[in-house]
């Protein structure tokens, strides 16, 4: 079997055609236009939602755009020197880098624990599958809504359960949303129960393509769980971990629902990342060209993201 | 060194199914090679896994040098076992591969070298220390695995068809470089293998398996000469022995001992007249497929295997006097098809 067979057979045969040694196959009279003409929706739809935005982004940018306003000056780089002067957007920046690590963080231990623990069968382990999977299939408003009461400053449960177990006194109580570390940290981790689901898939499907036969030998030698976890379970994943925490960093880099729902970046603007500051900027301030600016910000942080997504993902298999 | 012992070892799946292991009991000989054999389903995977702690029996009991080990983990049954796939840490060099046991099982770091240079000499691998495992060839990866399982010195040494997924030219060298290694080492050690070619050239005593149960345990020559039932008569020999049922029992013989009448002495043969319907020819020997005619056995399907000494030629569809030497004649129950004693029948 050839290398491609091989990876092809290990992701279930999914993909059967074999991608080595294949003949060219004969065109027939037009099928140079017809290969061109299914193309053709893929590259429109791309073009349409991503390109043509992506280009108003830079001419706004460069220009002195705002809501309501008609014509167009070229203002050249005017915006991003007065964006990045601005302490609100370093301000932000900051946070989204502390959003970004310390959520993914959490979600590549939880979700290797996770993996680790839905791999081996026990009874229920179907509808535990099932509940992990809830947060990142529910719509993230929802959840995130949910949240938004769960954490109340008047209405939230886990205050009257603490002030039920005498932990705190009524009225004393931690304002989940109202002081700057504790928005934080509800921010990133609610953030973080939206995306330990996805996750959580990837890295049970890197686990499972294991051969059962690796742990079953490093038993027989002598590890235990750590050294085995360690040793030959993680080094193993590293692939599929790579790929898992890009994905992450991609979803949560770019992401403001959660800040948007909980805190619309508060309190003063310390749990504001990025993506929500330039839509406040930019859609509920009006002024799109300093929004667009923000924006732009965030495409060479992601752009090395999909670089090395790109080149990992080509060598993502186990073993 | 250690001598293996189960008692009653029964492995059942799934409740209510039939067991993969029913009810085995065997004990190992001081350094012996001890060979599982049986086809596929026949429980001898099982039988090993269960052995080294991999797999939980339903019953029963493991010894290993007399102590029951059935609660400990396999790291605790200080065995060493190869697997079927060598199930080499792709991530890990040879030499760390080999060094993992080692590791894991915290002896000295001094020592590691000193003993990973030990193993992999043994086995003629040490230029091949710093490799990853895919980049080497099927037979160097067996000979890492066994280098692997070599180095802590246990006390018990598994192997699951280790050859199986050599081509057939190495795995007759491999066969080979495998008893040599048995016999330097001397470790008692338990092979499973479906291939009766590999358990006859290389065990000591050979535990036929045949739906979870033991069939038969002995030597090649005892399981050979002297099947304990019609499935080992038939299972061991290729092409298997011949079976003819004559009222209440099965008489058999093999092949090779159903010959043309005049290489057989007078006195003590059975005459019985063959008929050749189809003849391979196979270099050293020949198969002669065919039925009995005008006997008891009238069309009973029969072959014979003839050393190529025999010369005489046969033409396919004619008739010929043939026998078999009565000493040579094994004789089957035909309710329980175990073996009974000779009886006198009807030809």
């Amino acid at each position: 079997m050839n290398p491609a067979e091989q990876r092809a057979e290990r992701r279930g045969g999914a993909s059967a055609a074999p991608t080595g040694g294949e003949k060219p196959r004969a065109r027939g009279p037009g099928g140079r236009w017809l290969g061109a003409a299914m193309f053709l929706p893929a590259i429109l739809y791309v073009v349409a939602i991503i390109g043509i935005p992506f280009l108003l982004a830079f001419l706004y940018a460069v220009g002195d755009v705002r809501v309501g306003s008609v014509g167009y000056h070229f203002v050249g780089l005017q915006n991003f020197k007065s964006v990045l002067q601005s302490p609100a957007f370093r301000r932000s920046l900051t946070n989204s880098v502390i959003f970004t690590v310390g959520s993914q963080a959490l979600v590549i231990v939880g979700a290797f624990t996770l993996a680790l623990a839905l791999r081996d069968k026990f009874r229920g382990r179907g509808v535990v599958r099932f509940l992990v999977m809830l947060p990142w299939v529910a719509p993230v408003s929802l959840g995130a809504i949910g949240w938004k009461w769960i954490l109340d400053s008047l209405y939230s449960v886990i205050n009257w359960v603490l002030v039920a177990m005498h932990l705190f006194r009524p009225f004393d109580a931690p304002q989940w949303l109202g002081r700057p570390t504790l928005a934080m940290l509800s921010v990133i981790l609610v953030h973080t129960w939206h995306v330990l689901p996805f996750s959580t898939v990837i890295l049970l499907a890197g686990l499972t393509a294991i051969p059962r036969d690796i742990p079953e030998a490093a038993a027989v030698d002598g590890a235990g769980f750590w050294r085995t976890l360690v040793h030959i379970t993680i080094p193993m994943m590293r692939p599929i971990l790579n790929v898992a925490l890009l994905f992450g960093i991609i979803f949560t880099f770019t992401d403001m629902t959660v800040v948007y729902i909980l805190t619309r970046g508060g309190p003063y603007d310390t749990t504001q990342v990025v993506p929500s500051l330039a839509f406040f900027t930019g859609i509920l301030g009006g002024d799109l060209a300093e929004g667009a600016a923000i924006s732009l910000f965030l495409v060479p942080i992601l752009v090395v993201v999909a670089y090395l997504m790109l080149r990992v993902a080509h060598r993502a298999e186990v073993t | 060194m250690a001598v293996v012992e189960t008692r009653g070892l029964t492995k059942v799946f799934k409740q209510g199914q039939l067991g993969a292991v029913n009810n085995v009991d065997l004990v190992t000989h001081e350094g012996e090679f001890l060979v599982f054999l049986g086809p596929s389903g026949s429980g001898k995977t099982t039988l090993l896994r269960m052995i080294a702690g991999l797999e939980q029996p339903t019953a029963g009991e493991i010894l290993i040098g007399g102590a029951v080990v059935n609660h400990l983990t396999p790291r605790e049954r200080r065995i060493a076992m190869v697997f079927q796939s060598y199930a080499l840490y792709p991530h890990l060099s040879v030499y760390n591969n080999i060094a993992f046991p080692l590791k894991a099982q915290k002896i000295k770091k001094e020592l590691h070298r000193k003993k990973v240079e030990w193993a992999s000499s043994l086995l003629g691998i040490g230029g091949l220390l710093d490799r990853k495992p895919r980049e080497l060839s099927g037979g160097e990866r067996q000979r890492v695995a066994l280098a692997r399982a070599i180095v802590r010195e246990p006390t018990v040494f598994l192997l699951d068809e280790p050859l199986s997924n050599l081509d057939a030219k190495l795995r007759a060298s491999a066969r080979e470089e495998l008893e040599q290694f048995h016999k330097r080492i001397g470790t008692t050690t338990i092979y499973v293998t479906h291939d009766q070619v590999e358990a006859m050239a290389m065990g000591d005593r050979i535990v036929v398996l045949h739906q979870g149960y033991v069939r038969q345990i002995g030597t090649p020559k005892e399981v050979y000469d002297d099947p304990a039932d019609t499935f080992v008569a038939t299972f061991l020999g290729s092409p298997p022995m011949n079976l003819l049922e004559s009222g209440e029992v099965i008489v058999g013989f093999r092949p090779e001992h159903f010959l043309p009448a005049e290489r057989l002495p007078e006195g003590s043969r059975v005459p019985l007249r063959f008929r050749v319907t189809y003849l391979e020819f196979l270099g050293a020997e020949r198969i002669l497929y065919g039925s009995l005619a005008g006997s008891r056995f009238e069309e009973k399907e029969v072959l014979s295997r003839l050393p190529a000494a025999v010369s005489a030629a046969f033409q396919v569809g004619s008739v010929y006097d043939f026998g078999v030497a009565s000493e040579n004649l094994r004789f089957f129950d035909r309710q329980s098809e175990k073996r009974t004693q000779p009886k006198a029948i009807v030809w």
